[in-house]
């Protein structure tokens, strides 16, 4: 073989290679492995399964970056589990990377995700002298080892007992007798201890404890919420706002600290009545979050259109119920707070009342708002949908692709909320577009990144290169 | 969506863009500005049901037997006013049979709305059953006693419910319901299987789901067993050819009206061959009636009923897509009843080499009783043999 041919294959290799951790980045973004409107949960997780496996036999070290790119805490926890249990693959040189991703990363999740990481280690029988390492590091951390040991008693539990972390202080007596113990010196281990006893004691609880023995000693559901009022999380404030205003107790809903994509959940959930009740208070929710969202993300955009799918698919299922509208809503007001000048068209044009008034309603028509959006020559073009157009079937990436043609200027770009799992990434509009899973509102820059990246054909070299910026970025945040 | 070309054969309602589901292709009608004077809802039974029809007259005690899921309620109004369906609708007690009085039964008016109730897609079928049903007017030698006696009796037709077509359900529950549509055209690997058009948009939004409860052909049963993937159509826009975005969107317009044509030319089926109506009830500003296409076995039948307004517009419309061999029954019928039922004229009509052969296609086509016993017994097993 001569020289050049070896380069060539080479090349042809990493063509391959960028192309898989595309399509596996992707579908981290956007895939939940539970229902979508076209396809079932199954689906979707035997076919985010095989991704995995995949990616993970092929490419082990950038399988482990993925961590650092910020994709979903689900896809994050299926990563450390799987990188955990296949230990031995690891090669020497990367070992030291990989045990810090991992790490950072178990450590970044959400507490009950981990918790169920570490718990689904047990179940799988992962025991490898690293596994139990690393959970005794997390669970021996002082500053929430009580707090955690509270909350998620059980499987703290579990994966102690697994990896062989010795029961310090009085972890024993709390976790073998629990509230039979006469008396804990830790406060909280003694209030929960208390809690079982005396109604008085539940208040200094994390409130799903409490719940429950709120129920067991019959304490009326008004009174609970209103005196546990001090110990909930601030989704657990918004998820509960509704039944402490129907208590007659102040919702008190921090709205800066919620994710745009929540907001927008929690917004769609309410009734018409109700949202055109609330609307000044959710117009401003959005605002602080997208302020803050910019703030963080440094974002910055000329003139953007955007055009957002309300068909009935975006309805979601019983699972993700109106995640996608969620999503185009969310996305809607993070570029409009972002851009210069802001145009966002719908499918279906919008009740009077505008955007919080948005229902799951008529066919997918992306053509009609495509051609009115690219008649404002935007700099930029975001599609957000699901990529199921059916009024006519297959027109909208045609006409993307003859707006590509006619506005050369214009980077388009479609962003899909949801995972196609017979085609194993988002549903695509058109191949001269890129289309990119999207997770949350505030990842449109980062998207847009990888976008543009795509578009520009860079090389493996210059993929790696990014995302080691982004490993050394995600794991300088460890402190 | 300018252009703003009706579907020829539904005057005041547009076909919209297809969506496709595995088998299924479904085809949307639109209709803008609905006047609201006929309003349709449905009426659950979930049971079998038997149908007493007094209507004709040399039959008495006739009924019609068949699991009925639903029935429609229809409230229109004579002037013009819109129409309102009031605190009627209800569902009955499960029960194993239900008792209905008639096809179609006048209800009780409210408020100037009249209302009656139909059994939908059954109208038609009775109708269908019910042709030549008397059987043979003269008693030729070879006809048996039953034939003389009892006529047709007992006719029966079998179909199979829309929820047990392969994939219809999922096709049903994802197609995507456009903002004014009153109806839809289905299509089954691109053979017509059903038109289903209400007056109003609401009362189509509410019915869409009643499609799983229709009845269809066993064909079409067949067909999506068989077809699981429609055959894949293209309408589509070269976009190297565009030349500005007026141009681009002259030639959107041009792909939405390529997929009307497309629907109209799959739907020639029904809309493109004659038929014979029949007036069922006459409701002042509209008729209800059902219609019957020439029965050729060469071509596709479509058996339904309809209510027109007086200017043509089609308020409501169901059609069933009838079977090949439910095609020749009614074919051979038709055949025999214009030869008066005599065997050697309708030799000659039906194109049969012999008298065997001809008797031996009425056993076949299930109407052996109508013949004497001991005629079947000799015959040929090879229908060409002597």
């Amino acid at each position: 073989m001569t020289l050049s041919a070896i380069q060539a294959s080479r090349a042809r290799q990493d063509r391959v290679a960028q192309e898989d951790l595309l399509l596996f980045v992707n579908a981290c973004f956007a895939c939940t492995g539970q229902r979508e409107f076209y396809g079932d949960g199954h689906g979707q997780r035997v076919s985010l399964d095989f991704l995995h496996r995949y990616i993970l036999g092929n490419y082990r070290a950038l399988y482990a970056q993925v961590l650092a790119l910020g994709v979903n805490h689900m896809n994050q926890a299926l990563i450390v589990t799987n990188l955990l249990a296949t230990g031995r693959d690891t090669q020497a040189e990367h070992r030291a990377r990989e045990n810090a991703l991992v790490t950072r990363a178990l450590h970044t999740l959400p507490t009950h995700r981990a918790m169920h990481l570490l718990e689904d280690l047990a179940k799988r029988g992962v025991n490898s002298r690293r596994a139990r390492a690393i959970t005794k590091r997390y669970l021996e951390d002082l500053r929430s080892r009580d707090f955690r040991a509270v909350k998620y008693r059980r499987s703290f539990r579990r994966a102690a007992v697994h990896a062989h972390v010795p029961f310090a202080g009085e972890l024993a007596p709390f976790l073998l007798r629990g509230w039979k113990e006469r008396r804990f010196a830790t406060p909280l281990f003694e209030s929960f201890r208390q809690a079982h006893f005396a109604a008085s004691a539940i208040y200094d609880l994390p409130f799903t404890v409490a719940e429950g023995l709120a129920q067991k000693h019959g304490v009326r559901r008004e009174v609970f919420l209103e005196r546990i009022g001090p110990k909930l999380t601030h989704h657990e404030r918004l998820r509960l706002s509704g039944a402490r205003e129907a208590a007659g107790v102040a919702a008190d809903v921090d709205w800066s600290r919620q994710p745009l994509v929540r907001i927008a959940s929690y917004a769609l959930s309410l009734s018409l009545a109700e949202r055109e009740k609330r609307k000044a208070e959710l117009a401003g929710a959005f605002e602080a979050s997208a302020a803050r969202a910019i703030r963080r993300t440094a974002a910055r955009f000329g003139r953007v259109a955007c055009v957002l799918d309300r068909s009935f698919s975006s309805y979601g299922s019983s699972e993700k119920r109106q995640r996608p509208l969620s999503v185009a809503l969310a996305v809607a007001h993070f570029l409009r707070a972002a851009a210069d000048s802001f145009v966002g068209l719908w499918t279906h044009p919008l009740a009077p009342g505008g955007e919080l008034m948005v229902t799951p309603r008529g066919a997918t028509d992306l053509a009609t708002p495509i051609l009115a959006a690219l008649r404002h020559e935007p700099d930029l073009l975001v599609v957000v949908s699901d990529g199921f157009d059916n009024d006519p079937q297959g027109l909208a990436g045609q006409v993307l692709e003859a707006g590509a043609r006619l506005l050369p200027r214009c980077f388009m770009l479609h962003l899909n909320p949801v995972y196609d799992s017979e085609a194993f990434a988002p549903k695509a509009l058109s191949p001269a577009v890129p289309t990119l899973g999207l997770r949350d509102a505030e990842d449109v820059p980062t998207l847009l990144s990888i976008a543009r990246f795509a578009a520009e054909n860079g090389s493996l070299v210059e993929l790696s290169r990014e995302l080691d910026a982004r490993v050394r970025a995600f794991l300088d945040g460890a402190s | 969506m300018s252009a703003e070309t009706a579907l020829t054969a539904l005057p005041g309602l547009r076909a919209g863009s297809p969506q496709v589901m595995g088998a299924f292709r479904i085809v949307p009608l639109l209709r803008e500005g609905a006047p609201g004077d006929l309003r349709i809802g449905k009426e659950a039974y979930d049971a079998y049901g038997v149908v007493r029809l007094d209507g004709l007259q040399e039959q008495p005690g006739l009924s019609y037997m068949s699991y009925v899921p639903h029935g429609l309620v229809i409230a229109h109004t004579h002037d013009g006013s819109e129409a309102t369906l009031g605190a009627t609708l209800g569902k009955d007690k499960p029960r194993r049979v239900k008792l209905h009085h008639r096809m179609v039964k006048a209800r009780a008016a409210e408020g100037g709305n009249a209302r009656f109730r139909m059994l939908p897609l059954h109208l038609a079928m009775e109708g269908f059953l019910a042709l030549h049903f008397r059987g043979p007017d003269i008693l030729w030698q070879e006809y048996s006693e039953q034939a003389a006696r009892r006529g047709l009796d007992p006719r029966r037709e079998t179909s199979v419910r829309g929820a047990w077509l392969s994939g219809f359900e999922d096709a049903v529950r994802l197609f995507e319901i456009h903002e004014h549509q009153v109806g839809v055209l289905v299509f089954v690997a691109e053979a017509l299987a059903t038109v289903f058009v209400v007056s109003h948009p609401d009362d189509y939004r509410k019915l869409h789901l009643s499609l799983l409860e229709d009845f269809f052909g066993e064909l079409l049963y067949t067909y999506a067993l068989l077809y699981p993937e429609s055959p894949r159509a293209e309408a589509r826009i070269d976009p190297r050819a565009v030349r500005d975005l007026d141009h681009l969107a002259r030639e959107m317009d041009r792909v939405r009206t390529d997929w009307r044509h497309y629907a109209e030319l799959l739907s020639q089926g029904l809309f493109g061959r004659p038929s014979r109506a029949e007036t069922v009830r006459d409701l002042g500003a509209f008729t209800l009636q059902r219609f019957y296409p020439d029965f050729d076995p060469r071509e596709e039948c479509h058996i339904g009923e309809q209510i027109l307004r007086r200017d043509g517009t089609v308020e409501y419309m169901k059609t069933f897509r009838l079977s090949h061999a439910q095609v020749r029954r009614a074919y051979l019928l038709e055949k025999l009843a214009a030869a008066e039922w005599d065997l050697d004229r309708a030799m000659v009509l039906l194109g049969a080499a012999t008298k065997a052969e001809l008797m031996k296609r009425i056993a076949n086509a299930g109407f052996g009783y109508l013949l004497k016993p001991h005629l079947l017994r000799g015959l040929p097993v090879e229908p060409g043999a002597p």
